[in-house]
C-alpha cells in the first residue's frame, strides 16, 4: 500500500536554543506537525518513533524523556538509535504491516547542551583500534575526503562550489542556522582543518527539531487530498572500520539507494530526480553521495558542481535548503530535515527556495563520522 | 536449548582477571559533558525553589493543576495556561529505606526517600525527595509531611533547596 | 520464529561486544539451517550504550551482528528492549520488505568501570531528580513498596518468585546464577539493600548475547523448515517520563501494550487462552506486578498464584520456566534470550529439562524499561 506524508512540522535551525529544554523544543515541532496534518495525536496517532543516541543527549536511556511533549504517553512509541529516515523506514515498515495507520517520526538536535562536542564523536571510535591514535575524529572524514578525491580525480575546487552554494541557498531558507554570502575564495582561504578539508568545508552544529505524521493511503485521504508519498525507502550499512570497507564510494548510499529506488520503481534516477537534499555535513560528501545515489556517474559529481549543475537554477538542485553547511549539522535529525523539505518543495511550500515544477525528489543522510551507514528516501505526487 | 547444541559461546572472567591485567583490556575515559537549557517550565521552578516556593502550571483542559510544571499538558497535548503556587506540605505515596548511600556505598544509618504527592497540585503529582525527623519504623506510606527548607541564604535555585519532607504536626498546614 | 541463539550469560565475559553479537547470531543461523546470505535484514537491540563504553554502539558492532553490507538497524527502548527488539524484527517481515531477519540483541555491562551500577546515575532527570544522588535500587524499591501496601502483600510471597525462577534455571545452560537449594528464607536473610529491596530479591549486572531468526510464512514453506512459532501478536506501550506522578502500583503501559498485543493475537480471555509467560523479572516483585499488566491475575492476585503452584513450571500457568532474569541474569537486550527465545523452545519442544511437562501452543513474552514506563509484548503460538 502506499504511506503518505500528511505533517510536517519543523522548528527553525538556530546555533542554540537556551530557552528552550529539549522538551519543549519538540514539544514545538510536534504542535506544528500536527496543525499542518489536522490530527490529534492523542487520539489519532497509533504509533510514535522517535530518532536518538543517548550520547548526543546526555543521557542513559533517552528513550523516558520522549513521551509527553509529543502527545505520546501512554501510546505505541519507540526509540530507534538512527537517523531520522532510519525512524522514517520503521514508521514506512509498521505501516505496511496494517497494524499502524497513522504515524508520527521526531528527530532533533541540541547540540547546544553538550558542552563537549568533540569528546562525545570521539567516544564513537572503536575502542580498541581507533581510540588510543587520539586523534580528532574528523580526521577520519579528512582519510576519506583525500581517498574521494583521488579516486575520482575531483578538483579540490569542486568543494569549494558546494561550500558556496549550500551556504547561499541558506540564505534562502528562514530556517537555516548559517545562510551567509560566502564565495568560493573564501571557502578556498579559510584554513585547513583535516586536510584536505578546510575549516569552511565542515558545517556548524545546530539546534532544532523535526516531526512527520505519515499514514497508509486510505488513512491520510482523510487529513489530505494530495499527500506527499513515502514511494521508496532503503538503509544500508557497511564496515564500522574505515580500514575495511571497500572504497571510498559510500556503497552505504548506493546500497540504501538501490533499495528506495526499487520501491519507488525508480530506474534512471539521474532523469527522473528532481529536487534532491543529500548529507553535505563534510563538503565531499555532497559529491560522493551525489555519485553513489546514481545522480552522477562516477568521478563526475564534481565537475557538475563547477558546472553549476546542482545549483538552485541548475539542472537537478541539490540542498536547495542550504543542506547542513548552510542549514547547520543537526545530528540524527539530518535525514528527517531533508524529507521535511523535500516534502515542502513537492508541495509547493517551500518559499524562497522553492525547485518549479518538482514532483520526484529524494532525501539522503549518513550517521556521521565514523560510521557508513545511511539511508534513502524517495518521494513524489500525484500517481 | 536441547542435546542438540553442543557449545554455549562465552568465556568467563573473574574480577581478578580484569584487575590483575591478565586479560588485555583497553581502557578510555569519556569526555561527555552537557549543560542542558532548563527551558522556560524548569526556570520558574528552579527560581521559586530558591524563594522557598514550589510553583505549578494549571491546565483547563484537563482541570489539573500540574506538578512538576510543564509548559504542555501530556494528556491533552496544548500548552498549559497558568502559573499557580502550591503548598509545601503532602502526603508519602511511597519511599524506601535505603542501606545504600549516594555512591552504592554500605551504610548503617539509612536514607529514607521517596514520593511525595503535594497539596495544592492534582492528586498524585509527586516529587521525589527525602524524609527525615522520623524512624524508619515510623515512616509509613499516608504519612503528612511538610518541607523544611534551606535558609533563603543557602539556596541555589534547586531541588536540594529543601533538606528533606518531615512529619507534619499538630495545628500545621 | 525459525532459530534462536544465546551465549552464557556471566558477570564477565572475555568477549567483546561485536564477538558476543557474532557468537549468538551464528547460534541463531545454525539452528535455522540458515546462512548470513540468506537474511535480507538485520535488527538489534541494546541498551545503554555506556555499558561498552562506545557511543553509538550500535555501529560499533554491527559487523558481529551481519549488519554489514545489508540494511540495518537498532531501536533502544531501555529494558522494554529484550522483547521489544523482536517486535521491530517482526515488522521488517510483516511489512513484506523483507523474507527473513536476524535480531541480535547484546549487553557487555562488565566493561563499565568501577561498577556498570554509575550508569544509572545518568538515566535520570537532571533537575528533579539526578541532585538527590538517587540509586536505581530506590526506583524499584518504591514501586514494590506501593504494590506491596497497596494490596497487602508479604515480602516472603514475592520471595517466592525468586526461589522458582533460580531454582528453574537450573535446567538452563547458560544460567549466571541457577541455585537448586535456594529457600524463601535465603533471599529473607539476604542483606536489605534499599528496603523493602534485599539483595536476593535483584538480579545483577550480566554479559551476553542473543539472537533469533524470523522469516515469513512463504519462506517457512518454501525451506520446509519443521522448527517453528508463529508471533501472533505484538504490543508495545510508553507511559509519562513523570513517574512521580503516577500511582506505581500496576503497571498500566503493560497493560495497555498487552491488550495490542492480545487484539491482534484475537485473544479475549488471556487468563484461559495463553499457556504460560516470560514476564520480565529484573526483580522478584516485578514478575507479580507485570503477571497483572499481563492481565494474568487480578490485580494484587499474582502473589496467590504463586503461592498455590500455578506459576510453577508444572502448573496450570508456567511463568518464568526459563529461570527468568533472576535466574539465568540480566544483560539487559540480551534477556530477549530467555524471553522470546524461551517461547520458541518451549513452543517447538527443544526446552530440554525446562520443558513444560503438558503440551503449551500459546505463550506471552513481556520486558519493562526505562523510568517505569516501558511495556512491550509479543504472543507466540506453536
Amino acid at each position: 500500500m502506499r504511506v503518505g506524508i500528511i505533517g510536517v512540522g519543523m522548528t527553525a535551525f538556530r546555533p542554540s536554543t537556551p530557552e528552550y529544554s529539549w522538551k519543549e523544543l519538540m514539544f514545538e515541532a510536534a504542535a506544528r506537525a500536527y496543525a499542518d496534518a489536522g490530527v490529534d495525536p492523542r487520539t489519532q496517532v497509533d504509533s510514535f518513533v522517535t530518532c536518538a543516541e543517548d550520547y548526543y543527549e546526555g543521557f542513559g536511556i533517552f528513550d523516558e524523556f520522549v513521551p509527553d511533549q509529543l502527545g505520546a504517553a501512554l501510546r505505541p512509541t519507540c526509540t530507534v538509535s538512527g537517523d531520522g529516515l532510519h525512524g522514517l523506514a520503521s514508521a514506512f515498515m509498521q505501516i505496511q504491516t496494517g497494524l499502524v495507520s497513522v504515524a508520527v517520526v521526531e528527530a532533533h538536535s541540541k547540540a547546544s547542551d553538550i558542552v563537549t562536542l568533540e569528546g562525545v564523536l570521539e567516544h564513537g571510535l572503536d575502542p580498541i583500534w581507533t581510540k588510543p591514535l587520539g586523534a580528532h575524529p574528523y580526521v577520519l572524514a579528512g582519510l576519506e575526503a583525500d581517498a574521494f578525491l583521488r579516486a575520482t580525480r575531483t578538483p579540490r575546487r569542486a568543494l569549494d562550489a558546494v561550500v558556496s552554494k549550500n551556504r547561499r541557498n541558506g540564505l534562502r531558507n528562514v530556517r537555516a542556522a548559517y545562510g551567509a554570502d560566502v564565495d568560493e575564495a573564501q571557502v578556498a582561504s579559510s584554513p585547513e582543518a583535516f586536510s584536505p578539508l578546510r575549516r569552511l568545508d565542515v558545517s556548524a552544529p545546530a539546534d532544532g527539531c523535526v516531526v512527520l505524521v505519515l499514514a497508509s493511503e486510505a488513512a491520510a485521504r482523510r487529513f489530505r487530498a494530495e499527500p506527499v508519498w513515502l514511494r521508496g525507502i532503503g538503509w544500508s550499512s557497511e564496515s564500522p572500520s574505515i580500514g575495511t570497507r571497500e572504497g571510498p564510494g559510500a556503497g552505504y548510499a548506493r546500497d540504501a539507494a538501490a533499495m528506495a529506488y526499487r520501491l519507488a520503481r525508480i530506474r534512471r534516477p539521474a532523469q527522473e530526480v528532481q529536487v534532491a537534499e543529500v548529507d553535505d555535513r563534510f563538503s565531499f560528501k555532497e559529491l560522493q553521495h551525489l555519485e553513489a545515489l546514481g545522480l552522477a556517474k562516477a568521478g563526475d559529481a564534481g565537475r557538475r558542481a563547477l558546472k553549476g549543475d546542482w545549483a538552485l537554477d541548475g539542472r537537478l538542485p541539490v540542498n536547495p535548503s542550504g543542506g547542513s553547511l548552510g542549514g547547520g549539522n543537526v545530528f540524527e535529525a539530518t535525514g528527517l530535515r531533508g524529507t521535511a523539505e523535500v516534502a515542502l518543495q513537492l508541495r509547493g511550500e517551500a518559499d524562497g527556495h522553492q525547485v518549479d515544477g518538482a514532483r520526484v525528489g529524494i532525501a539522503q543522510a549518513w550517521r556521521f563520522v565514523p560510521t557508513a551507514t545511511g539511508a534513502v528516501a524517495v518521494l513524489g505526487v500525484g500517481r | 536449548m536441547t542435546a542438540r547444541i553442543k557449545r554455549w559461546p562465552g568465556v568467563e572472567l573473574g574480577a581478578a582477571d580484569l584487575y590483575e591485567g591478565k586479560v588485555t583490556q583497553t581502557r578510555f575515559r569519556p569526555d561527555a559533558k552537557y549543560a542542558w537549557s532548563a527551558g522556560e517550565a524548569m526556570s520558574r521552578f528552579l527560581e521559586e525553589l530558591q524563594r522557598g516556593r514550589f510553583i505549578a502550571r494549571t491546565c483547563t483542559g484537563c482541570d489539573r493543576i500540574l506538578f512538576p510544571p510543564r509548559m504542555f499538558c501530556e494528556a491533552c497535548f496544548r500548552p498549559t495556561d497558568e502559573w499557580r503556587y502550591i503548598q509545601d506540605t503532602g502526603t508519602i505515596e511511597t519511599f524506601s529505606i535505603s542501606y545504600l548511600d549516594r555512591d552504592a556505598k554500605r551504610i548503617t544509618d539509612p536514607i529514607l526517600v521517596g514520593v511525595v504527592s503535594l497539596d495544592g497540585a492534582s492528586p498524585k503529582m509527586g516529587l521525589m525527595h527525602y524524609f527525615a525527623e522520623m524512624t524508619k519504623e515510623e515512616i509509613r506510606i499516608g504519612m503528612r509531611v511538610k518541607a523544611v527548607w534551606r535558609p533563603p541564604e543557602e539556596r541555589r535555585g534547586s531541588v536540594l533547596d529543601v533538606r528533606y519532607f518531615r512529619p507534619l504536626r499538630e495545628g500545621e498546614g | 520464529m525459525i532459530g534462536a541463539g544465546m551465549t552464557l550469560f556471566r558477570r564477565r565475559l572475555q568477549e567483546t561486544p561485536p564477538e558476543l553479537c557474532y557468537e549468538a547470531a551464528r547460534m541463531a543461523l545454525d539452528s535455522a539451517g540458515l546462512e548470513l546470505s540468506d537474511i535480507g535484514a538485520v535488527v538489534s537491540g541494546s541498551a545503554p550504550d555506556a555499558f561498552d563504553g562506545v557511543h553509538m554502539k550500535g555501529e560499533y558492532y554491527l559487523d558481529g551482528c551481519g549488519g554489514v553490507g545489508r540494511p540495518y538497524m537498532r531501536v533502544f527502548t531501555g529494558g522494554g528492549t529484550g522483547v521489544f527488539s523482536t517486535i521491530a524484527g517482526w515488522w521488517h517481515v510483516a511489512s513484506g520488505l523483507f523474507d527473513a531477519v536476524l535480531v541480535v540483541n547484546e549487553e557487555k555491562m562488565s566493561c563499565c568501570q568501577p561498577h556498570p551500577q554509575s550508569v544509572f546515575a545518568n538515566i535520570w532527570d537532571p533537575i528533579l531528580d539526578r541532585p538527590l544522588q538517587p540509586n536505581l535500587v530506590w526506583i524499584f524499591a518504591m514501586e514494590m513498596n506501593r504494590y506491596m501496601t497497596v494490596h497487602g502483600i508479604k515480602k516472603e510471597d514475592i520471595a517466592l518468585v525468586a526461589v522458582k525462577n533460580k531454582r528453574n534455571a537450573v535446567g538452563h545452560p547458560c544460567a549466571q546464577l541457577a541455585d537448586p537449594n535456594i529457600t524463601v528464607d535465603d533471599v529473607m536473610r539476604s542483606e536489605v539493600m534499599a528496603w523493602p529491596v534485599q539483595r536476593l530479591d535483584i538480579s545483577p549486572p550480566s554479559d551476553g548475547a542473543s539472537a533469533i531468526v524470523l522469516a515469513s510464512e512463504e519462506f517457512i514453506r518454501r525451506r520446509r523448515i519443521k522448527d517453528r512459532a508463529w508471533v501472533s501478536g505484538v504490543g508495545w506501550c510508553i507511559d509519562s517520563t513523570m513517574w512521580t506522578d503516577r500511582d506505581l502500583v500496576f503497571p498500566e503501559y503493560v497493560a495497555r501494550a498487552a491488550k495490542m498485543a492480545y487484539k491482534m493475537a484475537r485473544i479475549d480471555r488471556p487468563r484461559k487462552q495463553i499457556d504460560f509467560a516470560e514476564p520480565y523479572d529484573p526483580f522478584d516483585y516485578k514478575e507479580l506486578h507485570h503477571l497483572e499488566g499481563l492481565l494474568l491475575a487480578d490485580r494484587g492476585e499474582a502473589p496467590t498464584l504463586t503461592r498455590e503452584g500455578v506459576t510453577a513450571r508444572d502448573g496450570d500457568l508456567p511463568t518464568c520456566p526459563s529461570g527468568g532474569l533472576l535466574g539465568v541474569g540480566n544483560p539487559i537486550a540480551a534477556t530477549m534470550g530467555q524471553k522470546i527465545g524461551e517461547l520458541f523452545w518451549q513452543l517447538t519442544g527443544q526446552a530440554g529439562t525446562r520443558q513444560i511437562p503438558h503440551e503449551v501452543r500459546t505463550g506471552v513474552a513481556q520486558a519493562w524499561g526505562d523510568l517505569m514506563q516501558y511495556g512491550s509484548v509479543v504472543v507466540m503460538r506453536a
